[in-house]
């Protein structure tokens, strides 16, 4: 980062092949490169007691099993679209026709309150997305997505708990922690900043007293289960004064009232002035080799499910949605062609929405590679021309003002050469 | 010989299931040959009380139930289209708006991808719940079955391969009613024989079980260029192959490529089930389909295999088996599920080395993993698994719990039985379990059951019987000093001594 992108610039227009627009920088791209400039530890101050600094928000929603970002996102414009996706191919018109965004790109019909947010500028799209890695396991590409690590096997921390222990000591975001919702968090939490659990529960809670003679025997025993369990009980207090003790989880994180509950208990948690900043969430289910469906059917459910969530977040984070990015991501994409069972093989390029009153909405960032035979990865797959690295490392910038330097060597290892996407929060 | 006491307590953890009362004191100093005995004698506990005893006879009936749902499913819909003029979307209108809630979530009962079940009257909602359906009872009666036949070792060395190895082949339950209804029978039929058999052997019953081929879709690939490929315009789906390869044998750094993927593909179309109509062959088990079978010669890691139907694949996978990638991944996992998150590297080399010398013979390599030194000087680092903690509750509190004793602590504990959230399977490190969320959870269930054993037990007793001279000052002071017999038993279920092995 230096000082020339500080300078002013027009308006972005809304094109969807246009990724690296220059265009006016935050107030957090400013104190960004400041910190860049100066001794990183300054930057805290700056950016957090001044008048009127945004206090934000950052949650990480994660959809496991390669979710299938030409029918989330078809681009209908694309002359080859139709043909790949016989049988599960959307339709601009009609019964259940997918909704327009920029008139090329379009979203699935099961998501009428993701168009809504879009509409409203609180949603962007970007197409074309990859992870670095480029072969095609569910497991590693997961891995790589959620430690931020160059490949697979390294899978100590992952960068959401890196990009807490990156601030400062002492700086209130950290001490916070960060949120990995589910009984097992999900990698991108892990690690050596502290961590926060909470799950839908399912049985009536021990009492208090119980919980006090537990937490003083691992003290004393048992530094790592200490360590955990004391997270957890901090949790606890926070959703007992937000009354979500009484909430009993009707489904699991691969259906809409899983996602929903889910949803809302991180919302409320997200939201309380001294919970976690940061979370982290997974549902599951993306995995659609066979009968995936198109308007309707099995990835119409999943959809219609992550619709709810947002639109849940949205509701659950109150005066805070204007401060919060959710960012949705998957490990990769599914083939272009539909494969002989009426779904789609693992893949490489995907979507992924960014969502909340943060976000510079209303757009799809894409740099188009095309549906055509040839300009497909290994002719066979959505060929990724955005980094999904970079975009995060945009938010992070703008959202938390990461410097560049911190953000190549500690949250994204090994990504000085790409440089974050910039403008993408409000 | 282990004299210590001390080791005897490590040995039941590291090995075993879990102390019952009055089992330190029977084990005494021969816990190395408790579990070398069940190794050489090929011990295994048995199963009882299933309705089903093969797969010859739950895949029919698997059927008949399939077939009567379709039925009852058409004539609703064409109902519900005669009743109401437009066609509900799959979208909710408005976020506060909530589906009705689903029954039977607590037990694991619905298939999440299943059509929606059109909305019950509230009127009808109060009636008693109605005899669950085959593929709920099969999988409740499938796990109260395997809990309580893991009641019954003393040590378990046998079970906790049974275990391992179901997790290594891993199924799950909410693919939908087939998977529901057999992925019991997988354990039993393709697992537990062969469990000191040959990995060969284990391999190619477990890739050709019909609970395999439904959970990762090989009845629906088919080869493009076979007669029933050529005549559909259907083709292939990579599903099975990808994760024989990642997964069940090599590994995913274990040297394949996409290109090997999608020739193991080839090479198994075909590996179908019999067909519902079929007169020479029962309904749904498993059957080698030469119309939907790729033709040709498929190489698959630089090695050509001729086309000879279902012999091809019966091949390959003889052939991966023994692939020194395949020993690597296997010696890794079991080190890794016995000992340390962070194997040992020599004895995952020596695990590895056997497996190769002896062409993957598993009674070889178990007796390895065992009488590692490794494993013996090794400090008790592991969590143990929310399944293994519950079984080991039940054993150390004499219970003998009903399935939804079982399936509901599982389901919250986030270790629901056959039903991880991937074909890899539940992780097993402690990274996953020791979570803050996690040991809320555990202990909610710590005190739910200890509640209904509270008058039972003796809590000095009870420490005694479970940990011996092996408790720790802090441990025992914490127990004996709280409020409640229920409570002391609950933090005794808690305690590092019970919770790591």
């Amino acid at each position: 980062m230096n000082l020339q992108e500080l300078s002013e610039s027009k308006d972005p227009s809304h094109d969807h092949d246009e990724i690296c627009e220059a265009m006016t920088p935050s107030r957090r791209a400013v104190l960004g490169a400041a910190g860049a400039l100066f001794a990183w530890s300054f930057v805290p101050k700056m950016a957090y007691a001044a008048p009127g600094a945004r206090d934000p928000r950052l949650l990480v929603v994660i959809l496991r099993g390669a979710m299938d970002g030409l029918s989330a996102v078809p681009p209908l414009a694309d002359p080859h679209y139709q043909g790949l996706r016989e049988g599960i191919a959307l339709q601009k018109d009609g019964e259940n026709a997918a909704l327009p965004l920029d008139g090329f790109f379009y979203l699935h019909p099961a998501m009428p309150n993701l168009a809504r947010l879009y509409k409203a500028n609180q949603a962007a799209v970007l197409h074309a997305v990859a992870t670095g890695y480029r072969q095609r396991s569910h497991f590693d590409g997961q891995d790589v997505l959620e430690s931020g690590q160059a490949g697979p096997g390294q899978t100590v921390d992952g960068w959401l708990n890196r990009l807490l222990s990156s601030l400062p000591a002492g700086e209130s975001i950290s001490r916070k922690g960060a949120l990995g919702i589910g009984v097992v968090p999900p990698l991108v939490v892990r690690g050596s900043a502290p961590v926060l659990g909470w799950a839908p529960p399912v049985l009536p809670r021990a009492g208090d007293d119980l919980v006090m003679r537990l937490l003083d025997l691992y003290g004393q025993r048992d530094p790592v289960l200490a360590k955990a369990f004391a997270k957890g009980v901090d949790v606890e207090k926070i959703v007992a004064r937000e009354g979500m003790s009484a909430q009993r989880a009707r489904g699991g994180p691969d259906n809409a009232e899983g996602m929903r509950a889910i949803a809302e208990g991180a919302a409320k948690l997200v939201n309380a002035d001294d919970g976690p900043r940061v979370a982290a969430l997974a549902f599951e289910g993306w995995d659609t080799h066979a009968n995936e469906g198109g308007a309707t059917g099995r990835l119409a459910n999943l959809l219609g499910g992550l619709d709810g969530a947002l639109a849940t977040f949205e509701t659950g984070l109150k005066d805070r949605w204007k401060d919060t990015v959710v960012m949705v991501v998957t490990e990769f994409g599914r083939t272009a062609r539909v494969n002989g069972t009426t779904g789609t093989d693992h893949g490489t390029g995907t979507v992924a929405f960014l969502v909340g009153g943060a976000v510079r909405g209303g757009r799809v960032l894409a740099d188009w590679p095309g549906l055509k035979l040839e300009n497909l990865h290994e002719q066979r797959d959505l060929k990724p021309t955005m980094d999904l690295r970079a975009v995060t490392k945009g938010i992070l910038t703008d959202l938390f003002g990461i410097s560049g330097p911190v953000l190549a060597e500690k949250v994204f290892p090994g990504t000085s050469g790409l440089e974050p996407v910039k403008g993408l929060v409000v | 010989m282990t004299t210590n006491p001390a080791l005897t307590f490590q040995a039941i953890h590291r090995f075993g299931l879990g102390a019952r009362p009055g089992d330190l004191a029977r084990i005494g100093a021969n816990a190395r040959d408790l579990f070398r005995a069940e190794v050489d004698g090929k011990q295994m506990a048995a199963l009882t009380g299933l309705t089903f005893a093969s797969i010859n006879e739950a895949a029919p009936a698997l059927r008949d139930f399939t077939e009567k749902e379709r039925m009852q499913r058409e004539s609703r819909r064409a109902a519900v289209v005669a009743a109401t003029p437009n066609q509900p979307g799959p979208a909710q209108p408005a976020p506060a708006q909530t589906p009705p809630a689903q029954p039977e979530q607590m037990m694991g009962g619905q298939p999440a991808m299943g059509p929606p079940a059109p909305p019950q009257p509230a009127a009808q909602q109060r009636q008693p719940p109605p005899e669950p359906p085959l593929p709920q009872r099969t999988y409740r009666e499938e796990a109260r079955a395997r809990f309580h036949a893991m009641l019954e070792p003393l040590g378990g060395y046998s079970e906790r391969l049974v275990a391992f190895w179901s997790n290594h082949f891993a199924v799950s339950v909410n693919k939908g009613n087939p998977v529901r209804t057999l992925a019991g029978l997988l354990e039993r039929e393709a697992i537990r024989p062969h469990v000191y058999g040959r990995f060969a052997d284990m391999l190619l019953a477990v890739e050709s079980h019909p609970a395999m081929i439904y959970f990762l879709d090989n009845q629906q690939s088919i080869g493009p260029t076979s007669r029933a490929g050529s005549r559909r315009g259907r083709g292939l789906n990579e599903n099975l192959a990808r994760e024989i390869l990642e997964l069940h044998t090599l590994g995913v750094a274990g040297g394949y490529t996409q290109g090997d993927v999608t020739a193991l593909a080839n090479v198994i179309t075909g590996w179908s089930l019999t067909p519902g109509n079929a007169t020479d062959g029962l309904p749904g088990t498993f059957r080698f389909n030469a119309n939907m079978h790729e033709p040709g010669a498929h190489t698959v890691l630089g090695k050509t295999y001729a086309d000879d139907g279902f012999e091809q694949g019966r091949k390959v996978l003889a052939d991966i088996a023994s692939h020194p990638s395949t020993a690597q991944h296997i010696a890794r996992k079991l080190t890794r599920h016995f000992v340390a998150d962070e194997p040992p590297a020599s004895m995952v080399a020596r695990i590895a080395k056997v497996f190769r010398d002896t062409d993957g013979d598993l009674q070889a390599v178990s007796r390895a993993v065992l009488e590692s030194p490794e494993a013996w000087s090794a400090p008790l680092t592991k969590m143990r698994s929310p399944q293994e903690f519950l079984l080991a509750s039940a054993r150390a509190l004499g219970r003998k719990p009903d399935f939804g004793q079982i399936l509901q602590p599982l389901n919250a504990m986030g270790h629901p039985l056959w039903q991880p959230g991937s074909p890899n399977g539940f992780p097993d490190t402690n990274a996953a379990w020791a979570s803050p969320e996690g040991l809320k959870t555990r202990l909610d269930v710590a005190a739910s059951i200890s509640r209904q054993s509270a008058n039972a037990i003796d809590p000095a007793g009870l420490i005694e019987n479970l940990f011996g001279a092996a408790v720790s000052t802090e441990t025992r002071q914490t127990v004996l000093r709280a409020e409640t017999r229920y409570q002391a038993i609950a933090l005794a279920l808690m305690s590092p001594e019970f919770q790591r092995r």
